[in-house]
């Protein structure tokens, strides 16, 4: 069987946000690239699962441009094996349904057997493209795993519910899976690691190889409008000795605030 | 036509979410409102909040999530009544089923928007992007459209005391569409709110130097003031507290009514996590900390020092 991962380059999360002009992004001259973090936990539970002897294979899947191979090839040293990268001019204003195509006709052009993905893409927070691949290839999907054991073609998962709560779930094979903080300690990388990365293979395909036309990737979901959050009124500092600024605050939060 | 609304349900009741979306659904004025709940449960509350009629899949197999079972249901309730907006309150029942129907239905989806309105007569969402640090309408131009909208974003008004037509039905599903199965339920780790529903927070930061030292004065701080304990970043890959605990963009993003960071520099992936908070104290001994500059009240000074003066005032004022 092949594991498959879903990686997505995102903004560094210490991104500070400056809308574009047409309102409908951000601008991305100065912006650091990184893999999103929830992936990290992918691609981990994907090498794991193979040095486990679950599978034969790690193939990360991507949906990008060129400018992604630098954090490609990191990943490719964490224990992945090459990568097919999408890339196709149609893909440029898709949605997350575009993209999840894109992603399960690479799925099955691979045969993959399990895919690992990222909870959410901490860039639009959406959460929806591996539920949505997950459905356009018929197979099972478990969101928000924290633990995951597989045992030939049947797999025991902790997901979260809600209020804290988790629940133990089963069910079998093919499947995906999003990945939570918690699932692993994603590992650093060793210098043997990168040299022997930068030998594997990245194979780049358009929606033609994937056997998918333009229009199957057009949005049905548009953004704009992107504004920045209101700013917060000005706060105050309280000075005095340690005891009365105590005392202080205390009262504010009950008698000014009202929240105590 | 018309609005269908999943209402869902908590010990046999509608949670509160169902009737924020209920109203919300009504007001916006885009057809008749149907109430879709999931499973056996009490739906007679659910036409004095808003619902023309209700349309209750009483069958045991929806009482627990499986994806199977409930995209299968909800698809069958859309066409059963021509819906074609499909609210739900984003949860972790949502965020399983909301995508996977979108792809069945070539529907477009809109995730956790904090508002609704109607724009030439679509339904347009509004909804954080980047953790919060910026906000963008949603507009979504398929038949069919699915919303799901953050708990709190509505506020619910009492009763009207209507009642609505109920339909009941077994929406279609049986125990073979169960696909992943749920075979054990864990409770929360700790018995306290959960960070993303409470109202008071202190969190704790690398600042605590160990877990014994956060335990002896986050834990303690928290409870005098009836807050939740949480953490940055730095504190739980520290080992000071649980991934559970974690407030920020990686972790969970909270909107208490209090949030008390103690000991927290403010990086901009904490601030993504709580900067929606209604009062924030911040308690750094760096003056030029990041914090003070989302901080309602700031006290510069020592956290070991402030965190037993803070805890007796507390205990004092709300005894
Ligand atoms: C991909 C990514 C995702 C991330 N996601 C998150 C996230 O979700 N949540 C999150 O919190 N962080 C996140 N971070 C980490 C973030 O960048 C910061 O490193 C982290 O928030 C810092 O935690 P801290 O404030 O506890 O520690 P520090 O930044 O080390 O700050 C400690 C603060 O404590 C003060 N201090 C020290 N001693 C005392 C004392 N005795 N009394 C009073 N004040 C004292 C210091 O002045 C300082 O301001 C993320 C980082 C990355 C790269
Ligand atoms: N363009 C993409 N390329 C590869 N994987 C993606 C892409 N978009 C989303 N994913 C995967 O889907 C997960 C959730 O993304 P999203 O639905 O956009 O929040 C991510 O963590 C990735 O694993």
């Amino acid at each position: 069987m092949k594991i498959g991962v879903c990686l997505k380059q995102v903004p560094a999360t210490d991104t500070r946000v400056i809308i574009n002009p047409t309102a409908t992004g951000i601008v991305t001259n100065d912006v650091k690239w990184e893999i999103n973090p929830y992936d990290e936990y992918a691609l981990e539970e994907a090498a794991r699962q193979k040095t486990a002897g679950k599978g034969t294979e790690v193939v990360i899947l991507t949906v990008g441009g060129a400018q992604t191979e630098q954090r490609l090839r990191d990943a490719l040293a964490k224990g992945a094996d090459r990568v097919v990268r999408i890339e196709d001019a149609a893909l440029d204003g898709s949605d997350a349904l575009g993209y999840a195509r894109a992603l399960a006709a690479a799925a099955k052009a691979e045969d993959i057997g399990v895919l690992f993905c990222g909870r959410q893409a901490v860039d639009g927070d959406n959460g929806a493209v591996p539920a949505m691949i997950a459905e356009i290839l018929g197979w099972s999907q478990v969101t928000w795993i924290d633990k995951l054991g597989i045992e030939g073609t049947s797999f025991t998962a902790n997901r979260a519910a809600g209020g804290g709560a988790k629940e133990v779930v089963t069910g079998s094979l093919p499947a995906v899976f999003t990945c939570d903080k918690g699932l692993n300690e994603p590992r650093m990388t060793k210098l043997p690691d990168i040299m022997a990365a930068k030998k594997k293979p990245i194979v780049v395909k358009n929606l033609d190889a994937l056997g998918l036309s333009a229009a199957s990737v057009a949005p049905v979901v548009v953004e704009d409008a992107m504004s920045l959050p209101p700013a917060r009124p000005a706060g105050r500092k309280l000075t005095g000795d340690a005891p009365s600024v105590a005392r202080e605050l205390v009262r504010l939060l009950r008698e000014e605030a009202k929240v105590i | 036509m018309g609005i269908l609304v999943l209402c869902e349900t908590d010990g046999g009741q509608p949670r509160k979410s169902a009737f924020e979306l209920l109203g919300k659904a009504k007001a916006l004025g885009l057809g008749p409102v149907t109430a879709l709940v999931l499973g056996p449960a009490d739906v007679t509350s659910l036409g004095g909040h808003g619902a023309d009629a209700v349309l209750h899949y009483d069958n045991a197999v929806l009482a627990s999530h499986s994806t199977g079972t409930a995209v299968k249901a909800i698809a069958n309730a859309v066409a059963a009544t021509g819906a074609s907006v499909v609210l739900g309150s984003a949860s972790n029942v949502t965020r399983d089923a909301f995508p996977r129907l979108s792809a069945r239905l070539g529907a477009g989806l809109a995730v956790e928007c904090t508002d609704l309105r109607v724009a030439g007569g679509k339904l347009v969402g509004r909804r954080p992007v980047f953790a919060g640090k910026a906000l963008v309408d949603v507009k979504v131009q398929s038949a069919v459209a699915l919303f799901t909208v953050r708990p709190n974003s509505f506020p619910v008004a009492a009763s009207t005391g209507a009642t609505a037509p109920v339909t009941t039905g077994d929406g279609g599903v049986s125990g073979s569409d169960v696909d992943v199965k749920v075979v054990q339920t864990l409770a929360p780790e700790s018995k306290q709110v959960d960070l993303t529903e409470a109202d008071r927070i202190v969190s704790g930061g690398r600042s605590l130097k160990s877990k014994e030292s956060f335990d002896a004065v986050i834990r303690p701080l928290a409870a005098a003031v009836h807050a939740t304990p949480g953490a940055s970043r730095a504190a739980v890959d520290a080992g000071f507290a649980h991934h559970g605990d974690q407030v920020g963009q990686t972790g969970k993003v909270v909107n208490p009514s209090l949030y008390i960071a103690m000991g927290i520099s403010g990086a901009i992936q904490h601030l993504a996590g709580m900067r929606t908070s209604r009062i924030i104290v911040a308690v750094n001994k760096d003056p030029d900390a990041p914090i003070f500059q989302f901080a309602t009240y700031g006290i510069v000074g020592d956290l070991f020092e402030y965190a037993p003066l803070l805890q007796a005032e507390f205990q004092k004022t709300l005894a």
